[in-house]
């Protein structure tokens, strides 16, 4: 009986440094090897609250889609290069993975060939994708998946380090969110490299975009339940050589970005797009036009609004135009080498400032959903706009930038 | 002396049969995932429901690869289910729906032997309600629990006489939820008072005490394959069921502003000139979900036409093409102006 006190001291003494943690957290380790389906969607099925889902280095051959619905789960594979989870036999699913659950931190793994997008996550709020891979093994083509990051309907969001080759919509595309931060990012031969629509406060920087039909798109769609994409800051990216031939199927939006296009805005307002690398757009190094279709939805503004474009660095672009119109008129076009490309629409009085110091073209469209047969295209100046405040900076909760430190 | 000992056997054999197993209350409210479905005495074999489980059918229901499904429901004895003019009836805690699947030999004698692969089960505890995914052994004698899905492959004689094959795919848990969710909320789909309603089953229902009362004109939807009820009913009652349990503005495919539920109007979300969004190759170079007069131009009907995961809607549970609604849903396409 005389030891009670100092056991009750001892238990006491251990519980405390976990009393302040809110859960245990485990590891659930999962090996490559036969049936990796059900135990992988198993562990992700298990994991509690706290826990990692350790991915082991191997290819993981998968027949399904993969998902998590538990919150506060991080996902952790063995590096981009080591741990593969292959899709190339899938046989149901619109995804790779699927996350549907908030505070998930997914890093260190490839997500290859899956039959639909590579990773989504819906209604995950403060998602952290960092250090990975998704890419279609095969190169560029129209039977890739539609997306290869595919965060929506969240609010905070981290891409910090992925890799994205091959999707036949978007490499990174970020739809009807809030609060988004993509950074130190690779996007290769998808058609957008990449792409934040209908969405509210992005921080794009830092990036790499090359060798997709267009690099970054800023899209504003209508008909959708968040529209009205605004705040987004494009800045310190590398933009150069997007020359893939759209390889997009048609009636997405994307399947009307012109081959050589580096930044498309189109629908947004307070957007900045500022101290990029900008170069070998044979299109165009910056696009800034309105909804191209018609459209029924009387909340829609298909108007690009105060847009600021300044402080780039441009090479060559705007060599061979690929805009809608005859083979002539893009020739004709092509000879001007403009960097910067309008459609020719903006309020009254202009929001639209572009104080780079390269040729602007304003295609001269009389108005919204024009066709190129009503264009009168013509050398525009837009640095005489009045400078407008720029949108804030998007600062996400420190526990997601501390998940990977 | 004779009569005497068969009488005698007789009472024996009565005696000997215990009375049926009473459904474990207490295992479907608590809060364990039972590794076994015969643990809660729901059913007496996978096609027939325990003494006090309902046994019940839907005018149109969710194609589930030409599987036949055997549907149940318990409420807690002393309960009623509550009606709901739109939606799904109310279930007090403590019920369950049950769902089963399996293939007959032959699809065209489809009570004959069937092969049973899946149990379904719907729980309404406390917290909300939790689904579990029950395959059967392969003795057939009881179900395992089977959080994270299955493939099984499986053939049958099809309708048209001909063999057919696919690797049936039985959901995850997470798969449940990708359907089941509204706003977040694991819900029931299928007994909907207007899918429940063929002017027998619901007046029985009230009459036994298990539904606490119906309207006079209570709504009913059409079967989707009556060919003598009007197409624009039976097509919106097959998007409802098949598609608007994710496509509609709280469901899992909210985000793709193509709504298809029951209560959508006719507009640009409900298909009408609506472009896609982030719908990739299922598109199919097709502009609209449904352009008017045009079946061959709705990537609606290229999506339900297609088995590729990466272009098929649904995207759960469907390794067949529903070739009967495909039809009848491009003649109503055709059709409207």
């Amino acid at each position: 009986m005389k030891h009670r006190p100092y056991t009750l001291a001892a238990a006491f003494w251990l519980l405390t440094p976990f009393a302040f943690a809110p859960v245990f957290a485990g590891t659930i380790d999962v090996a490559a090897g036969p049936n990796a389906q059900e135990r992988l969607q198993a562990a992700l099925i298990d994991a509690k609250p706290g826990d990692t889902v350790q991915i082991g280095a191997g290819r993981f051959d998968l027949t399904d889609g993969l998902s998590l619905d538990v919150d506060k789960v991080t996902v952790r594979g063995a590096g981009p290069g080591a741990t593969i989870l292959s899709f190339k036999g899938q046989k149901g699913a619109g995804e790779g993975l699927l996350i549907t659950s908030d505070d998930v931190v997914v890093r260190g793994l490839a997500v290859e060939d899956s039959k639909g997008d590579g990773i989504k996550s819906k209604g995950a709020n403060r998602i952290v994708y960092h250090d990975l891979r998704v890419e279609w093994t095969g190169g560029p083509k129209t039977t890739n998946g539609a997306y290869g990051l595919y965060p929506v309907e969240s609010s905070d969001i981290l891409i910090d380090k992925v890799t994205v080759k091959g999707a036949s919509d978007a490499g990174i595309y970020v739809g009807q969110s809030k609060n988004i931060i993509v950074r130190n990012s690779v996007a290769m031969y998808n058609v957008a490299g990449i792409e934040i629509e209908n969405s509210y406060g992005a921080d794009v920087y830092s990036n790499i975009a090359m060798h997709n039909t267009g690099g970054i798109l800023v899209f504003d769609l209508p008909n959708l339940p968040q529209m009205g994409g605004h705040n987004v800051r494009i800045f310190s990216n590398r933009v150069t050589k997007n020359d893939t031939p759209n390889f997009a199927p048609k009636g997405n939006i994307v399947a009307s970005v012109p081959v050589g296009t580096g930044v498309m805005v189109m629908a947004n307002r307070d957007v900045a797009v500022f101290g990029n690398a900008l170069e070998d757009n044979s299109s165009a190094n910056v696009m800034l036009v309105s909804y191209v279709s018609k459209f029924d939805d009387k909340n829609y503004n298909p108007m690009p609004r105060r847009v600021t474009v300044r402080d780039n660095m441009h090479g060559k672009s705007g060599f061979a135009v690929a805009y809608g119109g005859s083979p002539e008129a893009n020739a004709m076009l092509s000879a001007g080498q403009f960097a910067v490309l309008w459609d020719g629409l903006d309020s009254t009085p202009p929001t639209l400032r572009v104080t780079d110091k390269v040729p602007t073209l304003s295609m001269g469209f009389p108005r919204q959903g024009a066709g190129p047969d009503e264009a009168k295209p013509a050398p525009a100046d837009l640095s005489g706009t009045a400078a407008m405040p720029e949108p804030p900076m998007v600062v996400l909760p420190a526990a997601m930038e501390a998940a990977i430190q | 002396m004779k009569q005497f000992a068969i009488a005698a056997a007789l009472w024996a054999g009565l005696a000997a049969v215990s009375p049926p197993p009473a459904v474990n209350d207490a295992l479907i409210t608590g809060d364990t995932l039972p590794p076994k479905l015969s643990a809660f005495n729901l059913l007496i074999n996978a096609r027939t429901p325990s003494f006090g489980v309902r046994p019940y059918a839907l005018n149109t229901a969710l194609f589930s690869d030409y599987a036949e499904k055997y549907r149940a429901i318990y409420v807690p004895q002393g309960q009623k289910a509550s009606w709901r003019d739109d939606g799904v009836l109310e279930f007090p805690v403590g019920s369950v729906l049950i769902k089963s699947f399996g293939y007959p030999d032959d699809l065209r004698k489809p009570e004959e032997n069937v092969r049973m692969l899946e149990t379904r089960l719907l729980i309404r505890r406390a917290s909300g309600w939790v689904a579990l995914p029950y395959v059967w052994d392969a003795d057939g004698k009881d179900a395992t629990l089977a959080r994270a899905g299955k493939r099984i492959d499986v053939n049958w004689t099809h309708l048209d006489g001909k063999p057919r094959t696919i690797s049936y795919a039985v959901p995850n848990v997470n798969q449940c939820k990708g359907c089941h969710d509204l706003g977040g909320t694991l819900t029931p789909l299928g007994p909907k008072a207007r899918n429940l309603n063929d002017g027998v089953r619901l007046q029985s229902w009230v009459k036994d005490g298990f539904l606490d009362q119906m309207p006079a004109n209570a709504p009913a939807v059409p079967r989707f394959d009556d060919a003598k009820a009007p197409l624009e009913e039976r097509a919106r009652a097959y998007l409802d069921v098949n598609c608007g349990h994710c496509h509609n503005k709280a469901g899992p495919a909210n985000t793709s502003g193509l709504w298809l539920d029951w209560n959508q109007p006719r507009d640009v979300n409900f298909g009408f000139g609506k472009r896609p969004t982030a719908a990739g190759r299922g598109s199919g170079d097709r502009e609209f979900a449904i352009a008017a007069g045009h079946p061959e131009s709705s990537y609606l009907v290229y999506r339900m036409e297609s088995l590729d995961p990466g272009i098929a809607m649904p995207e759960i549970g469907r390794n067949m093409v529903h070739t009967e609604a495909v039809s009848m849903l491009s003649d109503w396409i055709r059709t409207r102006k």
